[in-house]
């Protein structure tokens, strides 16, 4: 990755951290303050997203042409864009607590985004289950189309069908809210900028890291011969 | 291509015949579930709330599915396999597979409806647009759990693989279906279940479209 995306990364989650906090959002009922919630919240979604269709991209890649690099990558993008998901449950179970009276609220957007989460859980014991390397690498980039696939209609389908409070669900378009104030895009739209940026840079250390281990075995197998 | 499935299909056809005590084992899993509900809850005429016996009808239909469509590639033996990839085309194998599991799904899906109305009562009030959602949920599950059942078999330590890999997926249909049976135990008009009916039926086609393009690759191993 290259130094000034970096940086500019970094800039942006500051300039989230302190606009975020500062910046004068929408008086709104019920919701009063928590709205500024949106801001880490929604981009936790627009990451996991973004970095389990990098993920999708890599195992597709890997089927037409099987180079253990793919995997590597498919493998990392969906690491992280799980740890994303999971953080998007526990920032939504927070802003949940304040506005909706409890964490856990059985809304089909929570309930479909744990299922979600369940489905790339699966991935990775689909991965921890198979001993040979190529075998590993085809079934798990299967898996990983047949997971995107599955995840598509539990976020962004099922739950604009059925009542439900959250906003973009239920009939609610997706920022009526906040289209109301561009004000809040000030932020919101950087602060998802700089998530996909950090998203994207720890799964490129981890495919660093995976590849120099692969290396260093390769050549401990040298030595030892 | 259209030959070979047809070929397929009947070979599955009549070596399920052959082997009668899969099919009577499976029957009498069905007959004992819906026994043992029937014996839980003790029931008189109709003591059990809908959204009770939704819940159990596709607990059952769910447990008994996965256990018998599962199995579809992990019963197989090696050398076999080796000999279909020999003879047919992957897209063939697949095919036909989905195609006889779907049926497989639904006739199961039909006697354990028949048995509810028999042990426990039926409160479903319009019949054909159960029996519809039953056909495209089989469809559905045919179609997603062939393929997970052919990546499980692939990866070794099976029986716990497919119950981990399939329910994620099978989630997604389950919530339309149990939706519609919502809707039809309320007895509400048709076209309020329209909504979730294409919903399934779309389901079934990726899943159908993502089987048929991923399970050569599977398959080439």
């Amino acid at each position: 990755m290259k130094t000034w995306l970096k940086i500019l990364a970094i800039g942006l989650l500051f300039y989230l951290h302190i606009g975020g906090m500062l910046f004068d959002v929408p008086r709104l009922n019920i919701v009063n303050e928590t709205v500024r919630a949106t801001y880490f919240h929604v981009p936790m979604w627009f990451g996991m997203c973004f970095l389990f269709s990098l993920s999708l991209y890599n195992a597709i890649l890997y089927l037409r042409k099987p180079l253990a690099e793919y995997d590597v990558r498919a493998e990392a993008f969906a690491h992280v864009g799980l740890a994303f998901g999971i953080l998007g449950i526990l920032t939504g179970m927070i802003w949940a607590n304040y506005t909706w009276g409890s964490p856990w609220h059985g809304d089909p957007k929570q309930n479909g985004a744990a299922i979600a989460c369940l489905v790339y859980l699966a991935y990775f014991v689909l991965r921890g289950s198979v001993e040979n390397h190529e075998q590993k690498a085809r079934l798990s980039a299967v898996y990983n189309i047949f997971a995107f696939a599955a995840m598509v209609p539990l976020i962004f389908i099922i739950p604009r069908m059925t009542s439900s409070m959250h906003p973009g669900s239920g009939g609610n378009p997706g920022f009526n809210m906040y289209d109301l104030d561009s004000r809040m895009r000030l932020v919101l739209y950087p602060a998802t900028a700089g998530w996909f940026i950090v998203g994207y840079w720890i799964a490129s250390l981890r495919i660093k890291i995976k590849t120099i281990e692969e290396k260093l075995l390769d050549l401990e197998h040298e030595t030892s011969r | 291509m259209f030959q070979a499935i047809k070929i397929l299909i009947r070979k599955e056809l009549t070596l399920e015949l052959r082997r009668k005590s899969v099919i009577s084992g499976i029957g009498l899993y069905l007959l004992s579930l819906i026994f043992i509900c029937y014996l839980t809850f003790s029931l008189r005429q109709a003591s059990i709330s809908q959204a009770t016996w939704s819940a159990l009808f596709w607990l059952t239909i769910l447990f008994s599915v996965i256990n018998s469509v599962a199995k579809g590639f992990i019963g197989e033996k090696r050398g076999l396999s080796i000999y279909y990839y020999s003879v047919a085309p992957a897209e063939a194998i697949i095919l036909s597979k989905i195609i006889y599991n779907a049926l497989l799904c639904l006739i199961l899906s039909l006697v354990g409806y028949f048995l509810f109305h028999l042990f426990i009562h039926n409160p479903v009030q319009d019949q054909p647009l159960f029996v519809l959602t039953l056909v495209l949920t089989s469809v559905g599950f045919s179609s997603s759990l062939g393929l997970i059942s052919a990546i499980s078999s692939k990866a070794g330590n099976s029986n716990i693989l497919v119950a981990v890999l399939s329910f994620p997926v099978v989630i997604s249909i389950l919530l339309m279906a149990i939706k519609v049976t919502k809707n039809v135990l309320d007895g509400l008009e048709r076209s309020a279940s329209y909504d979730e009916l294409l919903n399934l039926l779309a389901i079934n086609c990726i899943s159908t479209a993502l089987a048929y393009l991923l399970f050569p690759y599977i398959w080439r191993s």
